[in-house]
């Protein structure tokens, strides 16, 4: 198929970059919102569907008398100029749409796991999944009004990360805030490879 | 594809029935395409001037596609513009490569990661913003 082009470096062809980063985090913890204060347009979603295919590699156990089911994911966009934009994911929450996670997690730049203090295991599963895939992830501590604060290293222990994944208090409602997570993320990326970004 | 639709006052569709318009009617059937592993950021353009009177047999979903990837824009958006399931705007897609009507520049593979100069512009950018 000589119309498809598999791009390295696609400035100069009039196509922009676009990078991929997700939002995840348990029921709740705050993924529509962040994609919410983040995104230039009003959040948008689409669908995937689950077909005959993906049902055999996945345990859907109850499903089986339906030939497609359908999953709702948000997405939102910020344009960085226009060589370069980022689509921020929420993640589907449910642990059956793990098939849907790897076409979201595939070349994505990283993650956002958003923690509720209140139900921190909620988030265990996505941390699971990134460090299991060495998909670099940074974790925002939603501050919801009216919950107990801990402190970060507190809810480093409680979550047993490793000392290198940067915490970030935040709250997902907040555009500022947000951005402040989405910076950490690709500052966590860059050291990553090594190539720490000059602080500006 | 939604279920919230009117049609389930009727008795005879109740939730077992299942979406109204099953997803894949507009492909015919088709679940598999040329465009299946096409990445949720996959950026489609439209060849230019492109003839769509040369192909009657397209639907008018195809041709809007057409028209929405005039300025590239990536399947994500293409689904969600015209309200279709990703997997559907794929096969669409493949009708559409085939006929040599829009390109699909796919993002970098998985290996690959952005060098510190685009990392350094996102920082920037979201900064400034």
């Amino acid at each position: 198929m000589d119309s498809v082009r598999y791009d390295a470096e696609r400035r100069g062809h009039g196509v922009p970059i676009a990078l991929k980063i997700l939002i995840a985090g348990g029921f709740g913890a705050g993924k529509t919102t962040l994609v919410s204060a983040l995104s230039e347009v009003r959040p948008l979603q689409t669908e995937e569907i689950l077909t005959g295919a993906s049902i055999e590699t996945d345990d859907l156990s109850g499903v089986e008398t339906k030939s497609t089911t359908t999953v709702a994911m948000d997405f939102g966009r910020i344009t960085i100029n226009e060589d370069l934009q980022l689509y921020l994911f929420g993640t589907p929450g449910q642990d059956r749409f793990w098939f849907l996670w790897d076409e979201l997690a595939f070349g994505a730049l990283g993650a956002v796991v958003l923690a509720d203090t209140r139900r921190l295991a909620d988030c265990f599963p996505s941390i699971d999944y990134f460090e299991q895939r060495g998909i670099p992830f940074v974790v925002g501590v939603n501050c919801f009004d009216g919950s107990r604060r801990f402190s970060l290293e507190a809810v480093r222990r409680a979550l047993d990360l490793d000392p290198d994944v940067p915490m970030v208090l935040c709250d997902a409602r907040d555009r500022q805030s947000g951005k402040a997570v989405l910076i950490s993320l690709v500052e966590h990326v860059a050291r990553q490879r090594g190539e720490p970004v000059p602080a500006a | 594809m939604r279920t919230d639709l009117p049609g389930h006052q009727h008795e005879w569709l109740d939730d077992d029935a299942g979406p109204v318009v099953r997803p894949y009617t507009l492909t015919g059937g088709r679940v598999y395409s040329d465009a299946n592993g096409f990445d949720l950021v996959a950026y489609v353009l439209a060849r230019p001037e492109p003839d769509l009177a040369a192909y009657p047999e397209l639907h008018p979903e195809h041709r809007l596609l057409v028209e929405l990837a005039r300025r590239g824009t990536p399947l994500v958006e293409l689904a969600s513009d015209l309200d279709l399931a990703v997997g559907v705007v794929r096969v669409l897609l493949g009708d559409l490569l085939s006929r040599g009507l829009v390109s699909v520049h796919q993002p970098p593979r998985a290996t690959y990661l952005p060098d510190n100069d685009i990392l350094k512009a996102v920082v920037d950018g979201l900064r400034a913003l």
